[in-house]
């Protein structure tokens, strides 16, 4: 694991018409990585694709792609391909025209070029389709001849940019795992650029999550749930209740003017923080044994569990519980120490308020 | 290199529009010069465009011009959004079929398409003038007035008609309150279209028109021999320069609209 | 809507067409194929064959299809710099391409009569230069300039609105294939705008084919098109019969470019300005 970067991104910044679309962006990829960069619409996570692509030119910073610059290089020399959003296939081609597009530009064999047709298209499950026009295929479908296109030319890296996007949700999980088998039977980088926040969590190895150009937190899905560094990031992964608490000292914390023990230490005393607990990290118990009480306001069944909220210290708890317990009912709320995830306080009024409501869409 | 190249592009752009252009000003020029000889410079006037209001025969075929363009693209305007509307409907076959007939005149020659008419008004015993003109023009128009509201069709969603019918609306209504604003830009394109079309008909006309009416293509056309009276060049700048005004006038409220509209 | 009040609205067009499009057409067809005493003869059409004639509509198909090139040839490039030039306001690049149609088309054709004339504007301009001059007024050079001039606008737009249509994903999946801009424009730009090349085709092709404007002014009376012959048997001949069995045959023409039209273009393309 150690020094072997595939693609480095180096003091990236971008302006359009002035503004700043990505601020001093530093990232590196490793080689085998699948690396997703995930946020809101519009925080410049395509925009950061789009230059690691070729598409877009950095206004400052540099593009390493195995230690050597790449920067200024035409999106046709560099050895990485992309899926785009809404796949842009070749509609005047048949599908094995479009996926030997790559192959015939240089200069491959008729009978290479076959053979890999044939493969790819048995590696996205679609046999047979080779003189079928790309209208004539489902969107499902044109995605994974957008792949197959893609991948005949061995890239080094697959930059995948929405591919999901515009399918619906059944297909989308089936794309899925579909995309991780693809992933570890190539053995090769895969970059993917998504808003939503379940098929980065279930695909990544690394998740970049960014806002308004700037990243906000790098790690695997697990960190990035668990411990978001930020309300925003906490927001954004997931459901959560994010609370404004005071640190009293090491391994307590006041939520709501309640002592709660957890287990971060370092912040000091007496220091405002942000608070993180997960919906599914509040137990409820009788009344009697809680930390705090309050009484339930809204009980809905979701299949596996239930959502509830609980009006407990002039909060309102979102609750995931299987255990059910009705409107009006009066109960404790308990939260293990551990399940409490202390965040620094955002230093700008500007951050502050994008943490409040990042718009998923 | 980036720059060169974007040289040569705005280069080849102005000689275009240098070929574009030439001609209309050599029009202008010629409206200004008190020379009735168009090879020579007599000097600047402005004679010409107080004249031209006194030439009879150049008020008449301007009366008759703008006339024929507003009842034609009027007329063609009102068939052929009922048509679209019909056509929209259709199932495929006869759809296709009126479509097919739809597109004959706009890809027939105009020649063909103007003596096709003048046979048809001789042999229903017509006299060639104003209304044979007129019903020429509603004919190569209507077409282009499907051809603008059919895509606007497309666009429309068909259930917001059946929800006004839902809320009680009757058909006329449901159509004037809801399907027409839908489909109005579509309509306003198609009636500019057509008016210009008819403005400029030369071929067309000059086939149908008999001797009695004269539009201003066909009193040019007849002077093109003997020699264009200069009032026509005043008054064709003056019509050019009042279009130019107008469009300027109303891509200057669309940009202002845009920007209220917050467009990136 | 239900199918009664779709037949009642269909019904005024259907018969509007059917009165002043099939009919007409009808009634050349007949015209054409009967003589003066009413009866059927094939003597109208055979007339193409004379040699006068057989010359006319051989230099009306070389003209046009060298206009319709040159037109191809013109707006391409500049339906490509519209499409990829970010302007300000581009609506109002494409209007200045259209603009010219607001000032009278015989005029303007008229105007170029002027400006290539033996002292005209031109000459004048290449004198001031030390330039030779340029002898093409009454020529079919002058003629092809002509419809170039005149027909261009329906080159650009149909271009520029398949052009625009194309995603610029699509170029980019190409680039990011390996592909240069040479080879993009060949293998995909250029088949992706096959649709308004060919409704650009036929919508230059046709009018330069059958014009008889063009030639009359700026041709003098030394060049003579297949338009200008039909032209003088009804104006000046008044011979209904051999004008319209040569109509028939110049419709030919015009069917099979309207053939080509029906099999690539989707019905869209040509009017979209507005």
């Amino acid at each position: 694991m150690i020094d072997n970067k595939l693609i480095e991104l180096v003091g990236i910044t971008k302006r359009y018409n002035g503004s700043t679309v990505i601020d001093d962006l530093n990232l590196y990829i490793r080689e085998n990585e699948f690396l997703t960069l995930l946020g809101p619409s519009g925080c410049g996570k395509t925009t950061t694709l789009r230059i690691i692509g070729g598409f877009e030119s950095p206004d400052e910073g540099k593009v390493l792609f195995g230690g050597k610059d790449i920067t200024k290089l035409p999106p046709n020399e560099r050895q990485l391909n992309t899926v785009f959003q809404k796949y842009a296939l070749f509609t005047h081609m048949t599908i094995a025209e479009n996926i030997a597009f790559g192959l015939k530009i240089k200069k491959k064999s008729k009978q290479y070029i076959k053979d890999k047709i044939k493969y790819a298209l048995k590696l996205v499950n679609l046999d047979g389709y080779e003189n079928r026009m790309p209208d004539s295929l489902s969107g499902g479908q044109q995605q994974r001849i957008a792949i197959a296109r893609a991948i005949v030319n061995e890239p080094k890296v697959l930059l995948l940019d929405e591919p999901l996007g515009a399918l619906d949700l059944k297909l989308r999980q089936d794309m899925q795992y579909e995309l991780i088998r693809l992933k570890n039977e190539l053995g090769i980088t895969f970059v993917y650029v998504t808003h939503d926040q379940e098929e980065a969590l279930t695909m990544s190895d690394t998740i970049m999550v960014m806002n308004q150009g700037y990243i906000q937190q790098i790690g695997s899905p697990e960190d990035i749930y668990n411990e978001p560094e930020n309300a925003f990031v906490a927001d954004f992964i997931g459901e959560s209740n994010i609370l404004s608490a005071t640190m009293v000292k090491d391994r307590l914390v006041n939520i709501l003017g309640v002592n709660f023990t957890c287990v971060d230490e370092g912040f000091g005393q007496n220091t405002p923080v942000d608070v993180v607990i997960r919906p599914e990290d509040i137990d409820l118990v009788d009344p009697e044994d809680g930390v705090l009480t309050g009484h339930v306001t809204s009980l809905i069944f979701k299949g596996v569990h239930y959502e509830m909220e609980v009006m407990a210290g002039g909060f309102e708890w979102l609750v995931h519980s299987t255990d059910m317990a009705p409107v009006g009912s009066k109960v404790g709320i308990r939260v293990d120490p551990f399940d409490i995830q202390i965040m620094h306080k955002p230093e700008s009024e500007d951050e502050a308020v994008s943490a409040k409501g990042p718009e998923a869409w | 290199m980036v720059n060169f190249r974007r040289f040569l592009h705005k280069f080849y752009l102005g000689l275009v529009i240098l070929f574009l252009y030439a001609p209309i000003l050599v029009l202008i020029v010629l409206s200004f010069n008190s020379s009735k000889s168009r090879s020579k410079w007599g000097g600047f006037t402005t004679k010409w465009y107080s004249s031209m209001f006194a030439n009879d025969t150049i008020m008449l075929a301007l009366k008759d011009t703008l006339l024929i363009a507003v009842l034609s693209a009027l007329l063609a305007t009102v068939l052929g959004t009922v048509a679209a509307i019909a056509i929209n409907h259709m199932r495929k076959v006869p759809r296709t079929i009126m479509l097919g007939i739809t597109n004959i005149p706009m890809l027939n020659a105009e020649i063909v398409t103007g003596i096709s008419l003048m046979l048809l008004f001789l042999a229903l015993d017509l006299n060639l003038g104003f209304i044979t003109v007129l019903l020429s023009h509603i004919a190569f128009n209507v077409p282009y007035v499907i051809l603008s509201v059919m895509p606007k069709l497309a666009q429309t969603n068909q259930s917001t008609y059946e929800a006004a019918l839902d809320l009680g609306a009757t058909p006329l209504k449901a159509f004037f309150l809801i399907v027409l604003p839908d489909i109005f830009p579509g309509v306003i394109s198609g009636f500019l279209l057509a008016f210009t079309l008819s403005l400029d008909d030369f071929i067309i006309t000059h086939f149908t028109r008999g001797a009695t009416v004269n539009t201003l293509s066909t009193l040019i056309y007849s002077e093109t021999r003997k020699g264009i009276k200069p009032e026509m060049y005043a008054l064709s700048t003056l019509l050019f320069t009042g279009v130019l005004v107008l469009l300027i006038l109303v891509n200057h409220l669309g940009k202002k609209s845009d920007n209220k509209n917050g467009k990136i | 809507m239900k199918r009664k009040s779709t037949f009642l609205l269909s019904t005024p067009y259907g018969l509007w067409m059917l009165g002043f499009t099939i009919i007409p057409l009808v009634m050349i067809l007949y015209y054409g194929l009967t003589g003066r005493n009413g009866g059927f003869t094939l003597e109208n059409i055979r007339l193409i064959a004379t040699e006068e004639n057989l010359k006319a509509l051989w230099l009306s198909i070389r003209l046009s299809l060298l206009s319709t090139l040159l037109c191809l040839l013109v707006a391409y490039p500049l339906a490509m710099i519209l499409r990829n030039t970010k302007f300000k306001n581009s609506r109002f690049m494409v209007m200045l391409f259209i603009m010219p149609m607001w000032m009278n088309s015989l005029l303007r054709i008229i105007a170029w009569q002027n400006i290539l004339e033996r002292r005209g504007v031109l000459n004048t301009l290449l004198e001031l230069l030390h330039l030779p001059a340029l002898n093409i007024i009454n020529s079919p050079a002058a003629i092809v300039l002509g419809m170039v001039y005149d027909f261009l606008p329906f080159m650009v737009l149909p271009l520029y609105n398949t052009l625009v249509k194309i995603d610029e994903n699509v170029i980019n999946a190409a680039h990011d294939l390996g592909a240069n801009n040479f080879y993009t424009f060949t293998k995909i730009i250029f088949p992706l705008s096959m649709p308004g090349v060919i409704s650009g085709i036929t919508m230059v092709f046709v009018p330069s084919l059958t014009t008889f404007v063009i030639s009359d002014i700026l041709g003098g009376s030394k060049v003579l098109l297949i338009g200008n012959i039909i032209e003088q048997q009804f104006q000046k001949l008044n011979n209904w019969h051999s004008g319209s069995g040569l109509s028939l045959v110049l419709m030919v023409f015009v069917l099979i470019s309207m053939a080509l039209v029906g099999k690539y273009d989707k019905g869209e393309g040509s009017a979209g300005v507005w």
